[in-house]
Protein backbone atom coordinates (compact mmCIF):
# COMPACT_ATOMS: atom_id res chain seq x y z
CA UNK A 1 0.00 0.00 0.00
CA UNK A 2 1.01 3.33 -1.24
CA UNK A 3 0.72 6.42 1.48
CA UNK A 4 -2.27 9.22 0.40
CA UNK A 5 -1.04 11.70 2.68
CA UNK A 6 2.16 12.59 4.15
CA UNK A 7 2.81 15.04 6.46
CA UNK A 8 6.15 15.58 8.11
CA UNK A 9 7.17 17.82 10.73
CA UNK A 10 4.38 20.28 10.58
CA UNK A 11 4.03 23.34 12.85
CA UNK A 12 1.68 25.95 12.39
CA UNK A 13 1.80 29.38 14.96
CA UNK A 14 -1.60 31.66 15.19
CA UNK A 15 -1.63 35.22 16.19
CA UNK A 16 -4.10 35.33 19.19
CA UNK A 17 -3.98 38.72 19.64
CA UNK A 18 -4.36 40.85 16.15
CA UNK A 19 -3.34 44.83 16.74
CA UNK A 20 -3.52 46.35 13.36
CA UNK A 21 -5.13 50.02 14.25
CA UNK A 22 -2.26 53.31 14.96
CA UNK A 23 -3.39 53.74 17.68
CA UNK A 24 -2.78 50.98 19.86
CA UNK A 25 0.84 50.47 18.09
CA UNK A 26 1.20 54.32 19.19
CA UNK A 27 0.08 53.58 22.92
CA UNK A 28 2.42 50.34 22.73
CA UNK A 29 5.68 52.84 21.29
CA UNK A 30 4.60 55.73 24.15
CA UNK A 31 4.78 52.40 26.92
CA UNK A 32 8.00 51.56 26.28
CA UNK A 33 7.10 48.65 24.09
CA UNK A 34 5.91 46.50 27.14
CA UNK A 35 4.53 43.18 26.25
CA UNK A 36 4.36 41.63 22.98
CA UNK A 37 1.89 43.56 20.22
CA UNK A 38 0.77 39.87 19.61
CA UNK A 39 0.54 36.89 21.27
CA UNK A 40 1.33 33.60 19.59
CA UNK A 41 0.48 30.04 20.27
CA UNK A 42 1.32 26.51 18.35
CA UNK A 43 -1.91 24.99 17.01
CA UNK A 44 0.18 21.92 15.95
CA UNK A 45 3.59 21.30 16.64
CA UNK A 46 6.08 18.84 15.25
CA UNK A 47 3.23 16.89 13.39
CA UNK A 48 4.05 13.71 11.92
CA UNK A 49 1.87 11.30 10.53
CA UNK A 50 1.59 8.91 7.41
CA UNK A 51 -2.17 7.99 6.26
CA UNK A 52 -2.16 4.98 3.69
CA UNK A 53 -4.34 4.67 0.53
CA UNK A 54 -7.28 3.00 2.01
CA UNK A 55 -7.49 3.83 5.24
CA UNK A 56 -10.05 4.97 7.28
CA UNK A 57 -8.83 7.12 10.46
CA UNK A 58 -10.24 9.62 13.06
CA UNK A 59 -8.59 12.38 13.95
CA UNK A 60 -9.75 13.12 18.04
CA UNK A 61 -9.31 14.99 20.93
CA UNK A 62 -11.13 18.02 22.80
CA UNK A 63 -11.92 21.03 21.71
CA UNK A 64 -9.19 23.19 20.44
CA UNK A 65 -6.72 20.43 20.16
CA UNK A 66 -5.96 21.32 16.62
CA UNK A 67 -7.79 18.78 14.49
CA UNK A 68 -9.65 20.40 12.06
CA UNK A 69 -6.40 23.04 12.01
CA UNK A 70 -4.80 19.53 11.14
CA UNK A 71 -7.36 18.81 8.76
CA UNK A 72 -7.15 22.36 6.70
CA UNK A 73 -3.41 21.80 5.78
CA UNK A 74 -4.17 18.35 4.34
CA UNK A 75 -6.95 19.80 2.63
CA UNK A 76 -4.35 23.25 1.29
CA UNK A 77 -6.30 25.87 2.91
CA UNK A 78 -4.07 26.20 5.10
CA UNK A 79 0.18 26.47 4.56
CA UNK A 80 2.07 24.86 7.92
CA UNK A 81 4.75 27.61 9.16
CA UNK A 82 7.31 24.34 8.58
CA UNK A 83 7.19 21.48 7.48
CA UNK A 84 5.96 19.51 4.46
CA UNK A 85 2.32 17.70 3.76
CA UNK A 86 1.44 15.90 0.43
CA UNK A 87 -1.15 14.06 -0.27
CA UNK A 88 -1.84 11.99 -3.51
CA UNK A 89 -4.77 12.00 -6.12
CA UNK A 90 -7.70 14.37 -5.80
CA UNK A 91 -8.73 15.37 -2.29
CA UNK A 92 -11.95 16.57 -1.31
CA UNK A 93 -13.57 18.01 1.83
CA UNK A 94 -16.70 17.25 3.05
CA UNK A 95 -15.39 20.52 5.24
CA UNK A 96 -18.64 23.01 6.70
CA UNK A 97 -21.59 21.51 4.17
CA UNK A 98 -22.94 24.30 2.52
CA UNK A 99 -19.86 26.58 2.56
CA UNK A 100 -20.32 27.29 -1.10
CA UNK A 101 -23.65 27.52 -1.03
CA UNK A 102 -25.32 30.88 -2.12
CA UNK A 103 -29.09 32.07 -0.87
CA UNK A 104 -30.21 33.87 -3.34
CA UNK A 105 -29.89 30.98 -5.90
CA UNK A 106 -31.76 27.90 -7.32
CA UNK A 107 -30.62 24.38 -5.84
CA UNK A 108 -29.82 23.50 -9.17
CA UNK A 109 -27.60 26.32 -9.64
CA UNK A 110 -26.08 25.43 -6.44
CA UNK A 111 -25.86 22.03 -6.90
CA UNK A 112 -23.37 23.20 -10.18
CA UNK A 113 -21.54 25.76 -8.29
CA UNK A 114 -20.85 24.01 -5.15
CA UNK A 115 -20.12 20.67 -7.45
CA UNK A 116 -17.41 23.34 -9.39
CA UNK A 117 -16.11 24.57 -5.80
CA UNK A 118 -15.81 20.89 -4.96
CA UNK A 119 -13.30 20.35 -8.16
CA UNK A 120 -15.72 18.28 -9.96
CA UNK A 121 -16.18 19.45 -14.07
CA UNK A 122 -19.02 20.38 -16.12
CA UNK A 123 -19.41 17.13 -17.47
CA UNK A 124 -19.37 14.94 -13.94
CA UNK A 125 -21.89 16.92 -12.54
CA UNK A 126 -24.43 16.61 -15.56
CA UNK A 127 -24.03 13.18 -15.36
CA UNK A 128 -24.22 12.95 -11.16
CA UNK A 129 -27.02 15.29 -11.02
CA UNK A 130 -30.15 12.84 -10.92
CA UNK A 131 -27.95 11.01 -8.58
CA UNK A 132 -27.08 14.43 -6.17
CA UNK A 133 -31.27 15.09 -6.74
CA UNK A 134 -32.27 11.92 -5.55
CA UNK A 135 -29.77 10.99 -3.00
CA UNK A 136 -30.94 14.51 -1.10
CA UNK A 137 -34.47 13.63 -1.41
CA UNK A 138 -35.14 17.22 -2.45
CA UNK A 139 -37.41 16.53 -5.60
CA UNK A 140 -39.76 18.82 -6.75
CA UNK A 141 -37.77 21.98 -4.59
CA UNK A 142 -34.32 21.91 -6.73
CA UNK A 143 -35.58 24.89 -8.76
CA UNK A 144 -36.71 26.93 -5.70
CA UNK A 145 -33.54 29.35 -4.45
CA UNK A 146 -32.31 27.82 -1.19
CA UNK A 147 -33.01 29.98 1.32
CA UNK A 148 -36.62 29.03 1.42
CA UNK A 149 -35.23 25.52 2.13
CA UNK A 150 -35.61 24.29 5.34
CA UNK A 151 -31.91 23.87 7.31
CA UNK A 152 -32.68 19.76 7.04
CA UNK A 153 -33.33 20.05 3.29
CA UNK A 154 -30.06 22.73 3.00
CA UNK A 155 -27.73 20.48 4.35
CA UNK A 156 -28.96 17.35 2.51
CA UNK A 157 -28.35 18.84 -0.65
CA UNK A 158 -24.95 20.02 0.60
CA UNK A 159 -24.21 16.63 1.66
CA UNK A 160 -24.79 14.86 -1.38
CA UNK A 161 -23.30 17.18 -3.64
CA UNK A 162 -19.91 16.93 -1.30
CA UNK A 163 -20.64 13.03 -1.36
CA UNK A 164 -21.07 12.95 -5.19
CA UNK A 165 -17.39 14.53 -5.75
CA UNK A 166 -15.58 11.11 -5.61
CA UNK A 167 -12.35 12.46 -4.89
CA UNK A 168 -9.79 9.32 -3.67
CA UNK A 169 -9.19 11.21 -0.12
CA UNK A 170 -12.37 12.52 1.71
CA UNK A 171 -11.96 15.21 4.58
CA UNK A 172 -15.05 14.94 7.03
CA UNK A 173 -15.23 17.38 9.78
CA UNK A 174 -18.14 17.24 12.46
CA UNK A 175 -20.47 16.80 9.45
CA UNK A 176 -22.20 13.51 10.46
CA UNK A 177 -24.88 15.14 12.39
CA UNK A 178 -26.77 15.96 8.80
CA UNK A 179 -30.64 15.98 8.64
CA UNK A 180 -33.16 13.67 10.74
CA UNK A 181 -32.43 10.00 11.57
CA UNK A 182 -33.36 8.24 8.61
CA UNK A 183 -30.96 10.80 6.48
CA UNK A 184 -28.32 10.06 8.77
CA UNK A 185 -27.94 6.50 8.78
CA UNK A 186 -27.93 7.13 4.80
CA UNK A 187 -25.30 9.50 5.13
CA UNK A 188 -23.39 6.68 6.96
CA UNK A 189 -23.86 4.25 4.95
CA UNK A 190 -22.84 6.05 2.25
CA UNK A 191 -19.24 6.78 3.70
CA UNK A 192 -19.06 3.08 4.91
CA UNK A 193 -19.82 2.19 1.06
CA UNK A 194 -16.83 4.72 0.55
CA UNK A 195 -14.56 3.28 2.63
CA UNK A 196 -15.35 -0.34 1.05
CA UNK A 197 -14.40 0.78 -2.09
CA UNK A 198 -10.79 1.81 -1.03
CA UNK A 199 -11.39 5.73 -0.84
CA UNK A 200 -9.26 7.16 2.37
CA UNK A 201 -11.06 8.86 4.72
CA UNK A 202 -9.74 11.51 7.60
CA UNK A 203 -12.62 12.06 9.91
CA UNK A 204 -13.26 14.61 12.84
CA UNK A 205 -16.07 13.98 15.15
CA UNK A 206 -16.96 13.84 18.66
CA UNK A 207 -19.13 11.59 18.01
CA UNK A 208 -17.47 9.08 19.55
CA UNK A 209 -19.52 5.79 18.81
CA UNK A 210 -20.07 6.87 15.89
CA UNK A 211 -16.17 7.21 14.72
CA UNK A 212 -15.45 3.78 16.15
CA UNK A 213 -17.86 2.41 13.44
CA UNK A 214 -16.39 3.99 10.71
CA UNK A 215 -12.86 4.19 11.47
CA UNK A 216 -10.31 1.53 11.83
CA UNK A 217 -7.56 3.80 13.33
CA UNK A 218 -7.61 6.41 16.01
CA UNK A 219 -5.01 9.56 16.31
CA UNK A 220 -5.12 11.39 19.43
CA UNK A 221 -4.17 15.14 20.04
CA UNK A 222 -3.92 17.39 22.68
CA UNK A 223 -2.71 20.75 22.29
CA UNK A 224 -1.38 20.46 19.05
CA UNK A 225 0.83 17.77 19.09
CA UNK A 226 0.15 13.65 18.60
CA UNK A 227 -0.33 11.67 21.97
CA UNK A 228 -1.31 8.43 20.22
CA UNK A 229 -1.85 6.79 17.03
CA UNK A 230 -3.02 3.28 16.92
CA UNK A 231 -6.58 1.15 16.73
CA UNK A 232 -9.43 3.08 16.75
CA UNK A 233 -11.00 1.36 19.84
CA UNK A 234 -7.85 1.91 21.93
CA UNK A 235 -7.94 5.79 21.09
CA UNK A 236 -11.43 6.04 21.98
CA UNK A 237 -10.74 4.89 25.34
CA UNK A 238 -8.07 7.25 25.70
CA UNK A 239 -10.21 9.74 25.55
CA UNK A 240 -12.96 8.96 27.50
CA UNK A 241 -10.57 8.03 30.09
CA UNK B 1 -8.83 20.17 -4.20
CA UNK B 2 -5.42 19.77 -5.67
CA UNK B 3 -5.64 18.09 -8.80
CA UNK B 4 -2.73 15.75 -8.91
CA UNK B 5 -1.99 12.33 -11.32
CA UNK B 6 -2.85 9.56 -9.46
CA UNK B 7 0.12 7.80 -8.07
CA UNK B 8 1.68 11.28 -7.65
CA UNK B 9 2.63 12.95 -4.43
CA UNK B 10 1.57 16.54 -4.91
CA UNK B 11 1.58 19.27 -1.63
CA UNK B 12 -1.82 20.82 -1.29
CA UNK B 13 -2.36 24.46 -1.26
CA UNK B 14 0.35 25.91 -3.34
CA UNK B 15 -1.23 27.51 -6.19
CA UNK B 16 0.10 28.00 -9.38
CA UNK B 17 -1.12 31.80 -10.44
CA UNK B 18 -2.88 32.02 -13.62
CA UNK B 19 -2.16 28.42 -15.22
CA UNK B 20 -5.15 27.69 -12.59
CA UNK B 21 -7.78 29.53 -14.22
CA UNK B 22 -7.71 27.95 -17.49
CA UNK B 23 -8.19 24.56 -15.56
CA UNK B 24 -11.25 26.71 -13.34
CA UNK B 25 -12.45 27.98 -16.99
CA UNK B 26 -15.77 25.99 -15.91
CA UNK B 27 -15.77 27.12 -12.28
CA UNK B 28 -14.95 31.19 -13.19
CA UNK B 29 -17.68 31.03 -15.65
CA UNK B 30 -20.18 29.67 -12.94
CA UNK B 31 -18.86 32.74 -9.87
CA UNK B 32 -19.50 35.40 -13.23
CA UNK B 33 -23.25 33.69 -13.34
CA UNK B 34 -24.10 33.87 -10.19
CA UNK B 35 -22.80 37.44 -9.38
CA UNK B 36 -24.51 38.47 -12.65
CA UNK B 37 -28.11 37.07 -11.49
CA UNK B 38 -27.50 38.06 -7.32
CA UNK B 39 -26.27 41.46 -8.58
CA UNK B 40 -30.07 42.30 -9.04
CA UNK B 41 -32.35 40.07 -6.96
CA UNK B 42 -35.95 41.33 -5.72
CA UNK B 43 -35.26 44.75 -7.89
CA UNK B 44 -37.93 45.57 -10.37
CA UNK B 45 -35.88 47.26 -13.14
CA UNK B 46 -33.41 44.01 -13.05
CA UNK B 47 -30.77 44.39 -15.37
CA UNK B 48 -32.07 47.60 -16.77
CA UNK B 49 -30.19 49.71 -13.54
CA UNK B 50 -27.14 48.65 -15.65
CA UNK B 51 -28.59 51.06 -18.25
CA UNK B 52 -30.35 53.42 -16.06
CA UNK B 53 -27.28 54.50 -13.78
CA UNK B 54 -24.85 55.32 -16.22
CA UNK B 55 -27.49 57.31 -18.33
CA UNK B 56 -28.41 59.46 -15.49
CA UNK B 57 -24.75 59.72 -14.51
CA UNK B 58 -24.12 61.00 -17.96
CA UNK B 59 -27.21 63.29 -18.10
CA UNK B 60 -25.58 65.38 -14.65
CA UNK B 61 -22.21 65.15 -15.93
CA UNK B 62 -23.22 67.15 -19.54
CA UNK B 63 -25.48 69.57 -17.88
CA UNK B 64 -22.92 70.69 -15.34
CA UNK B 65 -19.67 70.33 -17.65
CA UNK B 66 -21.13 70.60 -20.93
CA UNK B 67 -23.95 73.23 -20.39
CA UNK B 68 -22.67 75.24 -17.45
CA UNK B 69 -18.66 75.23 -17.91
CA UNK B 70 -18.79 75.52 -21.15
CA UNK B 71 -17.37 72.83 -22.22
CA UNK B 72 -19.25 72.03 -25.66
CA UNK B 73 -18.64 73.54 -28.57
CA UNK B 74 -21.58 75.98 -29.28
CA UNK B 75 -22.64 78.89 -31.63
CA UNK B 76 -21.20 81.01 -28.45
CA UNK B 77 -18.45 78.87 -27.56
CA UNK B 78 -16.11 77.88 -30.66
CA UNK B 79 -13.07 76.96 -28.09
CA UNK B 80 -15.19 74.06 -26.66
CA UNK B 81 -15.26 70.25 -27.95
CA UNK B 82 -17.64 69.43 -30.58
CA UNK B 83 -20.16 66.45 -29.74
CA UNK B 84 -18.99 66.87 -26.00
CA UNK B 85 -21.32 64.22 -25.04
CA UNK B 86 -20.00 61.31 -27.34
CA UNK B 87 -16.66 62.27 -26.01
CA UNK B 88 -17.90 62.34 -22.30
CA UNK B 89 -19.82 59.26 -22.51
CA UNK B 90 -17.12 57.29 -24.31
CA UNK B 91 -14.53 58.14 -21.56
CA UNK B 92 -17.33 57.77 -18.88
CA UNK B 93 -18.21 53.65 -19.36
CA UNK B 94 -14.40 53.08 -19.24
CA UNK B 95 -14.04 54.69 -16.04
CA UNK B 96 -17.13 52.82 -14.68
CA UNK B 97 -15.73 49.76 -15.61
CA UNK B 98 -12.43 50.10 -14.22
CA UNK B 99 -14.00 51.53 -10.85
CA UNK B 100 -16.91 48.48 -10.80
CA UNK B 101 -13.39 45.61 -11.73
CA UNK B 102 -11.29 47.45 -9.32
CA UNK B 103 -14.05 48.39 -6.35
CA UNK B 104 -15.33 44.78 -6.42
CA UNK B 105 -11.97 42.89 -7.12
CA UNK B 106 -10.70 44.92 -3.75
CA UNK B 107 -13.10 43.70 -1.87
CA UNK B 108 -13.91 40.31 -3.63
CA UNK B 109 -11.13 37.78 -1.17
CA UNK B 110 -12.79 39.47 1.77
CA UNK B 111 -16.55 38.87 1.07
CA UNK B 112 -15.68 35.24 -0.01
CA UNK B 113 -13.68 34.80 3.15
CA UNK B 114 -16.02 31.62 4.35
CA UNK B 115 -15.29 29.52 1.28
CA UNK B 116 -11.50 30.59 1.45
CA UNK B 117 -11.58 29.54 5.34
CA UNK B 118 -12.66 25.67 4.16
CA UNK B 119 -12.12 25.14 0.74
CA UNK B 120 -9.03 25.18 -1.00
CA UNK B 121 -9.57 26.45 -4.63
CA UNK B 122 -7.53 28.78 -6.58
CA UNK B 123 -8.51 32.02 -4.77
CA UNK B 124 -7.43 34.05 -7.88
CA UNK B 125 -10.69 33.05 -9.71
CA UNK B 126 -12.38 35.82 -6.81
CA UNK B 127 -10.78 39.33 -8.52
CA UNK B 128 -10.69 37.90 -11.79
CA UNK B 129 -14.55 36.61 -11.32
CA UNK B 130 -14.96 40.47 -10.75
CA UNK B 131 -13.27 41.54 -13.41
CA UNK B 132 -15.42 39.66 -15.52
CA UNK B 133 -18.95 40.33 -14.04
CA UNK B 134 -17.71 44.52 -14.91
CA UNK B 135 -16.82 43.75 -18.38
CA UNK B 136 -20.27 42.22 -18.45
CA UNK B 137 -22.02 45.27 -17.21
CA UNK B 138 -19.73 47.30 -19.39
CA UNK B 139 -21.64 45.79 -22.53
CA UNK B 140 -24.99 47.12 -22.51
CA UNK B 141 -23.17 50.71 -21.64
CA UNK B 142 -21.45 50.00 -24.74
CA UNK B 143 -24.46 49.41 -26.70
CA UNK B 144 -25.70 53.04 -26.39
CA UNK B 145 -22.56 54.55 -26.75
CA UNK B 146 -22.46 52.65 -30.47
CA UNK B 147 -26.14 54.18 -31.11
CA UNK B 148 -25.06 57.14 -30.06
CA UNK B 149 -22.43 57.10 -32.25
CA UNK B 150 -24.05 56.25 -35.37
CA UNK B 151 -26.77 58.96 -34.46
CA UNK B 152 -24.07 61.29 -34.84
CA UNK B 153 -22.01 60.09 -38.13
CA UNK B 154 -19.61 57.45 -36.94
CA UNK B 155 -17.35 56.22 -39.40
CA UNK B 156 -14.48 54.09 -37.79
CA UNK B 157 -11.61 52.55 -39.74
CA UNK B 158 -10.97 48.96 -38.95
CA UNK B 159 -7.87 50.77 -36.86
CA UNK B 160 -10.11 52.55 -34.78
CA UNK B 161 -11.55 50.04 -33.91
CA UNK B 162 -8.51 48.25 -32.88
CA UNK B 163 -7.57 50.42 -30.73
CA UNK B 164 -10.66 50.83 -28.83
CA UNK B 165 -10.06 46.62 -27.91
CA UNK B 166 -6.06 47.86 -26.99
CA UNK B 167 -7.72 50.39 -24.31
CA UNK B 168 -10.07 47.79 -23.34
CA UNK B 169 -7.50 45.33 -22.46
CA UNK B 170 -5.06 48.40 -20.94
CA UNK B 171 -8.05 49.08 -18.12
CA UNK B 172 -8.74 45.41 -18.11
CA UNK B 173 -5.40 44.21 -17.21
CA UNK B 174 -4.34 47.35 -14.85
CA UNK B 175 -8.03 46.68 -12.89
CA UNK B 176 -7.12 42.67 -13.17
CA UNK B 177 -3.23 43.60 -11.60
CA UNK B 178 -4.37 46.17 -9.22
CA UNK B 179 -7.71 43.82 -8.08
CA UNK B 180 -5.07 40.69 -7.20
CA UNK B 181 -2.83 43.29 -5.10
CA UNK B 182 -5.23 45.64 -3.24
CA UNK B 183 -7.86 42.14 -2.81
CA UNK B 184 -4.99 40.64 -1.04
CA UNK B 185 -3.62 43.36 0.91
CA UNK B 186 -7.28 43.93 1.68
CA UNK B 187 -7.29 40.26 3.98
CA UNK B 188 -4.69 42.07 6.22
CA UNK B 189 -5.83 45.64 6.13
CA UNK B 190 -9.41 46.51 6.00
CA UNK B 191 -7.53 50.07 4.72
CA UNK B 192 -7.17 48.91 1.67
CA UNK B 193 -10.53 49.30 0.34
CA UNK B 194 -10.61 52.69 1.66
CA UNK B 195 -8.07 53.04 -0.28
CA UNK B 196 -9.26 51.58 -3.15
CA UNK B 197 -12.25 54.40 -2.99
CA UNK B 198 -10.26 56.87 -2.72
CA UNK B 199 -8.30 56.01 -5.85
CA UNK B 200 -10.89 55.49 -7.86
CA UNK B 201 -12.09 58.90 -7.04
CA UNK B 202 -8.78 60.27 -8.32
CA UNK B 203 -8.91 58.04 -11.13
CA UNK B 204 -12.23 59.83 -12.77
CA UNK B 205 -10.40 63.42 -12.83
CA UNK B 206 -6.93 62.31 -13.55
CA UNK B 207 -7.55 60.94 -16.85
CA UNK B 208 -9.05 63.25 -19.87
CA UNK B 209 -12.87 62.49 -19.31
CA UNK B 210 -14.55 65.64 -18.33
CA UNK B 211 -11.74 68.00 -20.08
CA UNK B 212 -9.65 67.78 -22.79
CA UNK B 213 -5.73 66.63 -23.12
CA UNK B 214 -4.78 69.95 -24.25
CA UNK B 215 -6.09 72.01 -21.24
CA UNK B 216 -3.42 69.43 -18.87
CA UNK B 217 -0.58 69.97 -21.45
CA UNK B 218 -1.16 74.01 -21.21
CA UNK B 219 -1.04 74.25 -17.39
CA UNK B 220 1.22 71.54 -16.70
CA UNK B 221 4.00 71.81 -19.42
CA UNK B 222 5.15 69.23 -21.44
CA UNK B 223 7.22 67.27 -18.85
CA UNK B 224 5.18 66.79 -16.68
CA UNK B 225 2.64 65.92 -19.13
CA UNK B 226 4.48 62.76 -20.13
CA UNK B 227 3.62 61.42 -16.16
CA UNK B 228 0.11 62.28 -16.88
CA UNK B 229 -0.35 60.56 -20.22
CA UNK B 230 1.89 57.34 -18.64
CA UNK B 231 -1.42 56.71 -16.74
CA UNK B 232 -2.96 53.46 -18.59
CA UNK B 233 -6.30 55.23 -17.50
CA UNK B 234 -5.13 58.24 -19.42
CA UNK B 235 -4.22 56.00 -22.00
CA UNK B 236 -7.29 53.94 -22.57
CA UNK B 237 -9.66 57.04 -22.15
CA UNK B 238 -7.71 58.28 -25.34
CA UNK B 239 -7.90 55.31 -27.88
CA UNK B 240 -11.45 54.99 -26.80
CA UNK B 241 -12.04 59.14 -27.65
CA UNK B 242 -10.03 58.06 -30.62
CA UNK B 243 -11.52 54.89 -31.61
CA UNK B 244 -15.57 56.85 -30.97
CA UNK B 245 -15.73 60.38 -30.72
CA UNK B 246 -12.65 61.24 -32.95
CA UNK B 247 -14.43 59.71 -36.02
CA UNK B 248 -17.84 61.87 -35.35
CA UNK B 249 -15.92 65.02 -35.69
CA UNK B 250 -14.53 67.13 -38.51
CA UNK B 251 -10.89 65.65 -37.24
CA UNK B 252 -9.62 68.87 -36.88
CA UNK B 253 -9.91 67.97 -32.95
CA UNK B 254 -6.09 66.94 -31.74
CA UNK B 255 -5.42 63.41 -30.21
CA UNK B 256 -2.48 63.61 -27.81
CA UNK B 257 0.63 63.23 -29.90
CA UNK B 258 2.15 59.13 -30.56
CA UNK B 259 -0.88 58.08 -28.95
CA UNK B 260 -0.71 54.66 -31.07
CA UNK B 261 3.28 54.15 -32.06
CA UNK B 262 4.16 55.01 -28.41
CA UNK B 263 1.41 55.69 -25.71
CA UNK B 264 -0.57 52.46 -26.29
CA UNK B 265 2.42 49.92 -26.19
CA UNK B 266 3.35 51.75 -22.96
CA UNK B 267 -0.02 51.52 -21.25
CA UNK B 268 0.10 47.71 -22.32
CA UNK B 269 3.36 47.41 -20.74
CA UNK B 270 2.49 48.97 -17.58
CA UNK B 271 -0.56 47.19 -17.33
CA UNK B 272 1.32 43.92 -17.57
CA UNK B 273 4.12 45.05 -15.04
CA UNK B 274 1.35 45.46 -12.49
CA UNK B 275 -0.42 42.67 -13.72
CA UNK B 276 3.26 41.07 -12.66
CA UNK B 277 3.45 43.02 -9.31
CA UNK B 278 -0.63 42.09 -7.95
CA UNK B 279 0.16 38.03 -9.04
CA UNK B 280 3.40 38.25 -7.09
CA UNK B 281 1.79 40.42 -4.16
CA UNK B 282 -1.47 37.56 -4.56
CA UNK B 283 0.95 34.54 -4.04
CA UNK B 284 3.27 35.97 -1.12
CA UNK B 285 0.13 36.76 0.71
CA UNK B 286 -2.46 33.81 -0.19
CA UNK B 287 -1.32 31.26 1.88
CA UNK B 288 -2.43 33.10 5.06
CA UNK B 289 -5.87 34.10 4.55
CA UNK B 290 -7.85 31.50 5.47
CA UNK B 291 -6.44 31.65 9.30
CA UNK B 292 -6.44 35.88 8.97
CA UNK B 293 -10.04 36.14 7.27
Amino acid sequence: MVNAIEVSDISKQFVLRHTRSIKEAVVWLAKGRKGDLSEKFHALKDVSLAIKTGETVALLGLNGSGKSTLLKHISGVMLPDSGTVHTRGRVAGLIEVGAGFHPDLSGRDNVYLNGAILGMTEQQIEERFDAIVEFSEIGQFIDTEVKFYSSGMYLRLAFSVAVHTDPEVFLIDEILAVGDEPFQKKCIEKIQQLAQQGKTLVVVSHDLDLVSRICDRGILLEHGKITFDGPIVQAVELLRA
Amino acid sequence: MSVGAEGELTRPGLGRGFSDLRQSGFLLKLLVRKELKVRYRGSVLGLLWSYVKPGVQFIVFYIALGVFLGLEKSARNPDGLANYAIYLFSGIILINFFSEALGNAARSIVNNGNLIKKIYLPRELFPVASVWVSAVHFFPQLVILLVACIFAGWTPTAFQLISAVVGFVIVGLLATGLGLLFGSANVYFRDSENLVDMLLMIATWASPVMYSWTMVEQKLGPTVFAFYQANPITIGVELFHFAFWYPTTDGSALMPPNLLILWAPVGLAISLVILGLGQLTFRRLEGRFAQEL
